[in-house]
């Protein structure tokens, strides 16, 4: 298969024009780190933006850094680290959950929407996202949004762009506000809690004044108990300061104790990565984001009738849950529970064959469906840019 | 007077008995104004120069009856202005003489409210104030505070992608706002998003917020609220040079602090804003900064102590720490009523371009040539941390001519920011306003690709069709 990999934008729209005159599908890529989520599609060439590489502006006093599509993310992180500074959302790294190897593009942190742990306090990555360049289905280079945060001039593509998952355009550069990196951070860990205690403790604590930005539970193998998860972060002084009050807030549970350091922020790396639940082996991944209140009763429902491990992150809405391969890999509960409990859920893990059979995303309604058809054919009218990546038919 | 409305479609205008038969058809007699008094109080919003009577205004109670409402109109070629409070700077809300205009005002009530799940879904009519009202009883608000809020609209809010004075730290309308329940113009509801974060699929839920009533009428919102702060104290430091108080602003943002607000106002605003508000303001020096931080009294300390070391440098003329509730709210109170404070002094018109931070020295001196080389005055008040300009050109209306010198002045303005690295519009919208300056940000491509995107929603332009893109260009989609 041809694998286009432009230079820049006149590049990469040559290459989409003629390939929407002839009718010729377009895998989108980066470095293909995530190439084994979504639907699996057929397409007949690749365009990737890995030979579109480097930070075009980075202005640490106005909080905005600028990269091409094709720049490692972690070469982002390190350009922020040098002056202080992160990414916001703590975008999650799948290569682990996947076993890929390889540098994630920033490209693909917008255009999959790629949070973490942080999102609850600090929006997802598009809401960080505040500009765009990309190559529509046509062949013609687009921007939407700028370089300043507070933009409201037009329709705001940059959303739709985000999340989008390359079936609207080929994004060449992207835009982000960022944010200090905070001095301090502590993480105050509940022993002992069963799923519903843990979700209340979290939902008490986000209620709280104490700014948190991590709110997760990691259920013991037996159910019965777990590991439940504040963090809190910033200047030392306040860091100092809200613990104490959040270990106030919480003391009718016994047994608590604060972790800092390398082990607490291994202990975030592997909740914001999901890697808690790899050491399974081969099980499908499902990532479900619910009310964050219903989550207990959601992994429930899925546990009644599968054989499944899970934790929460977000403060119980955002429900990791892995299942067995056979059948449907629990699709059909999967979508039950989030009828029922509301939200959503996406098949992140599992064989090419099993994706190909199922819905990867959840199945919209008629009326959202009609609304992405005709966004779809907005961009890209021949169709031609990763079709079937998200649904059938955009 | 130099903003054109498209020319009323005759057509239409020979059938409005029929329309508003139609209409009476579909809610119940109070809610569908007609006489031409009534009628008054709807042909201006906020932006006040520009007025056009509206066909008829419906005032619906229920989604269904927007539902209905909507679908009529689609069906019978008429326009439809949505309309919240009607408090748009840009011109957002004006109707046209063709067009009826759909208030959502009387769809006002809280529908549930989450403190677990810390969200609020409630009717789009409701005012930004009230939403925070009706949670304040557990310690939550709903933080986007456009200085409006008192009166103005969710449904406006995220037609705007409203923001306010606290977003540095909360973000706007758009980073606050978790589902709609949305009407198309055929009629169909859709709901989007939800409870939970980020709706599956495209993000129809981002589209649809900021884009000023074109794609759809919103009747309900789903919202994150937030604990509030346990306090909040705000500073005021005062400089002798702009430079310095923007160079300050980059210093305090360098350190890592990321005050809760960070407003700026320059000599003009402050003597207009102090005679009004006697806010113990400083009147001796060029530029100010209000700096407002949050958290608990010991956190509040040790982070003005850090600002303050960071500000000394810059050698501010005045340092302030707010030492009492009163007087926090009289640094507020400045500062919020500072276009009203303006237009008591004379009339105006205010510009809400964006610019890169690093730029603030150099735009402010040539706002400042701008504006004399018109022979007018301007004062401005600002959202420093995110260059957010807010600057208000004064004119006399009685001085033939004046108006449309101000309105030349806020032009060249807003290029200015886009030269710069900036936008046209920062949270007000472009409306009527800036209609005809979206040419100087996007190109061609670009707005033909989001007036096709547009499409998708409203391929005949029929609702709020005066709005946002040129007049010129224009396609069926």
């Amino acid at each position: 298969m041809t694998v286009h990999t432009p230079r820049d934008e006149q590049d990469a729209s040559i290459v989409i024009r003629e390939a929407a005159d002839k009718g010729t599908l377009l895998n989108i890529a980066g470095n293909g780190t995530k190439a084994a989520m979504g639907r699996p599609n057929q397409t007949d060439a690749s365009i990737s933006s890995t030979a579109m590489s480097g930070i075009t502006l980075y202005e640490p006093a106005e909080l905005v850094i600028s990269a091409r599509a094709g720049t490692p993310v972690l070469e982002v992180m390190r350009v922020l680290a040098a002056k202080g500074q992160e990414l916001p959302f703590e975008p999650m790294d799948y290569r682990s959950l996947l076993g890929t190897r390889g540098d994630p593009t920033i490209g693909a942190v917008a255009a999959m929407n790629i949070s973490g742990p942080r999102r609850i306090m600090a929006g997802a990555a598009r809401d960080s996202l505040i500009g765009v360049r990309f190559v529509n289905g046509r062949g013609e280079v687009v921007k939407s949004g700028g370089r300043v945060m507070k933009n409201v001039t037009g329709l705001d593509l940059v959303k739709l762009m985000a999340g989008s998952w390359g079936t609207l355009g080929f994004l060449t550069e992207v835009t982000f506000k960022v944010l200090p990196k905070q001095e301090r951070m502590a993480t105050l860990v509940i022993r002992g809690l069963d799923d519903n205690q843990a979700i209340e403790a979290l939902s008490m604590a986000l209620g709280s004044p104490f700014d948190v930005t991590g709110a997760a539970h990691i259920p013991d193998r037996d159910r019965r108990g777990g590991s439940t998860l504040i963090r809190l972060e910033g200047f030392r002084v306040s860091v100092d300061y809200r613990m104490n009050e959040m270990k106030r807030l919480m003391k009718r549970f016994r047994f608590m104790d604060i972790l800092e350091g390398v082990g607490a922020e291994a202990l975030w790396q592997s909740v914001r990565d999901a890697t808690i639940l790899t050491d399974q082996g081969n099980r499908a991944i499902w990532r479900v984001s619910t009310v964050p209140a219903k989550g207990p009763d959601l992994a429930a429902h899925v546990a009644q009738a599968l054989d499944a491990q899970w934790f929460y992150d977000w403060g119980g809405g955002l429900v990791w849950i892995s299942t067995p391969l056979d059948g449907d890999a629990g699709a059909s509960i999967l979508r039950e529970a989030t009828r029922t409990h509301g939200g959503h859920a996406t098949l992140v893990r599992a064989p090419a064959e099993v994706r190909s059979t199922l819905d990867v995303f959840e199945p919209q309604s008629d009326a959202v469906m009609t609304l992405s058809r005709g966004i779809k054919a907005s961009l890209d009218p021949a169709g031609i840019l990763n079709p079937g990546r998200m649904y059938a038919g955009i | 007077m130099t903003i054109a409305f498209p020319k009323p479609d005759e057509a239409v205008l020979a059938r409005r008995k029929e329309i508003v038969e139609g209409l009476g058809r579909l809610v119940a007699p109070e809610a569908l104004i007609v006489s031409e008094d009534e009628r008054r109080a709807f042909e201006t919003d906020g932006l006040t120069s520009y007025r056009q009577m509206p066909l008829a205004v419906v005032l619906p109670s229920t989604t269904e009856e927007v539902s209905a409402i909507m679908r009529f109109c689609h069906a019978n070629g008429v326009k439809v202005v949505p309309r919240g409070a009607g408090t748009s700077l840009c011109g957002g809300a004006i109707p046209q003489e063709d067009a009826i205009v759909l208030g959502v005002a009387k769809m006002n009530r809280v529908i549930d409210v989450s403190f677990e799940n810390r969200t609020a879904r409630v009717q789009s009519g409701i005012t930004n104030l009230g939403i925070s009202q009706a949670v304040a009883y557990e310690g939550f608000f709903y933080a986007p505070d456009p200085s409006s809020q008192l009166a103005c609209t969710i449904a406006g809010n995220i037609a705007m992608n409203s923001g306010g004075a606290h977003c540095l730290k909360y973000g706007v309308t758009t980073n606050n706002l978790m589902g709609v329940t949305l009407v198309l113009l055929d009629g169909t509801v859709v709901e989007i998003g939800g409870e939970h974060l980020d709706a599956a699929g495209y993000d129809i839920l981002g589209l649809v917020c900021g884009s000023e009533g074109q794609l759809g009428v919103v009747t309900e919102a789903v919202v994150r609220i937030l604990r509030a702060a346990e306090g909040a104290r705000p500073a005021l430091f005062g400089f002798e040079r702009v430079e310095d108080a923007g160079a300050c602003v980059a210093a305090i943002i360098g350190a890592g602090i990321i005050p809760v607000a960070l407003e700026y106002m320059d000599k003009p605003a402050i003597q207009i804003c102090e005679a009004f508000a006697h806010a113990g303001y400083p009147l001796d020096v060029e530029a100010m900064l209000i700096v407002e931080v949050e958290g608990s009294d010991q956190e509040i300390d040790d982070m003005l102590r850090r600002i303050v070391a960071i500000a000394e440098p810059f050698r501010p003329k005045t340092m302030k720490v707010s030492q009492s509730e009163a007087e926090s709210a009289a640094i507020w109170k400045g500062r919020k009523s500072a276009f009203g404070a303006t237009g008591r002094v004379a009339d105006y018109i205010c510009m809400d371009g964006t610019i890169p931070t690093g730029q603030l020295p150099y735009v402010l001196n040539r706002i400042d040539e701008i504006v004399k080389s018109y022979g007018l005055g301007v004062a401005n008040v600002f959202h420093a941390g995110d260059g957010n300009l807010h600057p208000l050109v004064m004119f006399n209306t009685n001085v033939p001519g004046e108006m449309e010198k101000a309105e030349k002045a806020g032009e060249d303005i807003l290029k200015l920011c886009v030269e710069v690295g900036g936008c046209l519009t920062g949270e007000h919208g472009v409306g009527i306003e800036k209609r005809d300056l979206m040419t100087h940000q996007f190109n061609a491509t670009d707005l033909e690709q989001q007036m096709r995107v547009r499409g998708v929603f409203d391929p005949g332009w029929l609702l709020n069709p005066a709005k946002v893109f040129p007049l010129e260009g224009r396609f069926a989609a």
